[in-house]
């Protein structure tokens, strides 16, 4: 910058100002420039400091050493990680969250918004969808705590009831592992689902209602009707959000997972960001910690640019 | 669709099942948040002995009572409402003078500083060189730990600058004309056309910073400056004694008190919904549509 600033404007600038040079646009823009400071000074700050500070994961690092002192390792943090027991218990639990992900939570706004599209009482529908879009805006501490009062083992009403029906041993949800996915997935349903039907709402509110009629006319039925004339129009939706869940696919939410965990279940709770978390700032690995998130962060990008070059392939427009 | 034309039965039987359905949806989504209410004026006896209601037999207010004569749970709630109020007005501040001068295409270097911006939403430092950062700059332990870090939002960010964008450059040139620097254009012009906006984004930064757990946990640990999602965590959570025991005032989680806690935690954002429900669906289509 101080370089650009020294260098004289290379063109005359003619007294319209069209292209003035480097000096004499800072000079013009000052007030822009000025107004962009304190939001690009948080960028740096708490966006690309940090990332200079991944270079942690190739040292031991130690605070009171600091970035500079702290002794190079090279590449061990990653063969430790890729070599020991937590790296396939990771990606095994991510892939696990990920696929019923796919299988359960992708699905259900797609049939909620269909099912909602159908229905012709107007007072109805508007209800439902007030009531279904509230959990999007309650924080993941409500909904774990719902879930614990819910179900937990001494007081929980829904453990009550599926006990009085089901009878054999009280079974704690909330804290066996074979619990923790089923209960996550709820969560997820619960707290997404009504939200999400909003964007295939907006698609299904485009479809042209001549199609319906020209539909009925060659004598199709309601589910002629859906397949044939509704499905095709908001399959460019489904699709641009297939690629955004496929770019976000080892994204899990940090706070409902860890908040979700105790030390029964951590084994199957553990994700790469929750466990970054409790390696990292719980037991003070910082360098062990930031290569796992590291990693993390580099397969993220990767599933990102893979799912968007997937997309154009398939003839989308892709994300960006 | 007028209403005497002919329905096959296969038709009305998907009608009436589609109704069933979809009303059993809004109650699964209503009745868990009803319930928490009654609970949070039942009594503790009444909790234990009827396993399900929706109205309490006696009202009674004493939990209530009990946790507003309470330092802990006072100081909760005012630190979350400053640090919502603070927060959301930095936030708004820092994204919406940033978002102005990335709407100018004239303005040099415009193209790097976006792409600064939108290469952050791919990758980022992640959790612990963050936090390095945040301790790095005695910040922990401080309310601007949950601002700051977060202080802007990237898609909120480009939402806003698309906006601005869009604004007729007519007037802003006419203003300028006039005499305005670009700082007079922003506040005279700009601003008090974009009022809508303003409103949906502070709703957006307040619900979030409301909601925000991972930045006291991971820069909070003075049970002093606990917000309110951590008080709800540390009362509802599996290990609440243990969690609790953190504290001067010694008390123990009744039921009661956990409803009552889940209840203030989530009343303001129920009473802001209908503002937000308007301006939230409006904005997740702007996004949806821009990105």
């Amino acid at each position: 910058m101080a370089t650009d600033l020294a260098t004289p404007p290379v063109k005359a600038v003619k007294a319209t100002g069209h292209r003035p040079g480097r000096a004499r646009a800072l000079w013009r823009y000052r007030w822009l420039y000025l107004m962009i400071i304190p939001g690009l000074a948080y960028f740096l700050i708490f966006k690309y400091v940090p990332m200079r500070g991944l270079q942690i994961a190739f040292q031991d690092f130690v605070p009171f050493l600091g970035y500079n002192g702290s002794q190079w390792v090279g590449f061990k943090h990653f063969e430790d990680l890729f070599t020991g027991p937590d790296f396939g218990r990771l990606m095994y639990n991510t892939l696990f969250l990920a696929l019923l992900n796919i299988v359960f939570v992708f699905p259900a706004p797609i049939i909620v918004a269909l099912m909602l599209n159908e229905l012709r009482i107007n007072v109805l529908k508007r209800s439902v969808q007030s009531l279904i879009y509230i959990p999007h805006f309650l924080s993941w501490t409500i909904v774990a705590s719902l879930t614990y009062i819910l179900f937990s083992v001494d007081y929980g009403v829904l453990a009550g009831w599926i006990h009085e029906i089901l009878g054999g041993q009280k079974i704690d949800y909330v804290a066996q592992p074979e619990w923790f996915r089923p209960i996550i997935i709820l969560q997820t349903l619960w707290k997404t689902t009504g939200w999400t039907t909003i964007i295939y709402l907006a698609a299904l509110a485009g479809v042209n209602h001549e199609q319906y009629e020209a539909a009925r006319m060659d004598g199709a039925g309601r589910w002629r009707q859906l397949w044939h004339v509704t499905l095709p129009a908001i399959r460019p939706t489904i699709v641009v959000m297939a690629i955004l869940m496929s770019g976000n696919l080892l994204d899990m939410s940090f706070e409902q997972i860890w908040l979700m965990t105790n030390n029964l279940n951590r084994g199957t709770a553990d994700v790469f960001d929750t466990f970054t978390y409790y390696v990292g700032i719980n037991q003070g690995a910082y360098s062990y910690a930031t290569a796992v998130g590291l990693f993390k962060g580099v397969a993220g990008v990767l599933l990102i640019f893979g799912s968007n070059w997937l997309a154009k392939r398939l003839g989308q427009r892709g994300l960006f | 669709m007028s209403v005497n034309q002919y329905r096959s039965p296969g038709s009305r039987v998907f009608d009436a099942v589609n109704i069933a359905v979809l009303t059993g949806l809004g109650l699964i989504t209503l009745v868990p948040l009803l319930y928490v209410l009654a609970g949070s004026f039942a009594s503790e006896s009444e909790i234990s002995s009827r396993t399900f209601f929706l109205w309490p037999e006696k009202f009674v207010t004493s939990t209530y009572e009990y946790i507003f004569a309470t330092d802990v749970f006072i100081r909760a709630l005012l630190t979350t409402v400053v640090v919502t109020l603070v927060g959301t007005v930095v936030q708004l501040a820092l994204t919406l003078t940033m978002a102005y001068p990335l709407a100018k295409r004239y303005l040099p270097g415009r193209a790097l500083m976006l792409n600064l911006v939108i290469f952050t939403v791919v990758f980022s430092g992640g959790i612990i060189p963050t936090y390095l950062v945040v301790r790095d700059l005695g910040m922990l332990n401080s309310y601007w730990a949950l601002i700051l870090p977060l202080a802007i939002n990237p898609f909120y960010l480009i939402i806003v600058k698309s906006f601005f964008q869009e604004l007729p450059e007519a007037l802003e040139e006419a203003a300028r004309i006039d005499g305005c620097t670009e700082m007079g254009v922003f506040f005279k012009i700009v601003l008090p056309l974009s009022k809508p906006i303003i409103a949906t984004f502070s709703l957006f930064y307040a619900v979030g910073i409301w909601n925000d757990y991972m930045s006291p946990l991971l820069y909070i640990d003075d049970s002093s400056k606990w917000t309110l999602q951590v008080l709800v965590r540390q009362l509802t959570g599996a290990d609440a004694q243990n969690a609790l025991s953190a504290l001067e005032t010694v008390f123990f989680p009744t039921q009661g008190l956990k409803f009552a806690v889940v209840v203030i935690a989530t009343l303001p954002i129920l009473l802001f919904y209908p503002f937000l429900q308007k301006h939230f669906v409006k904005g997740v289509l702007i996004g949806s549509v821009k990105e």
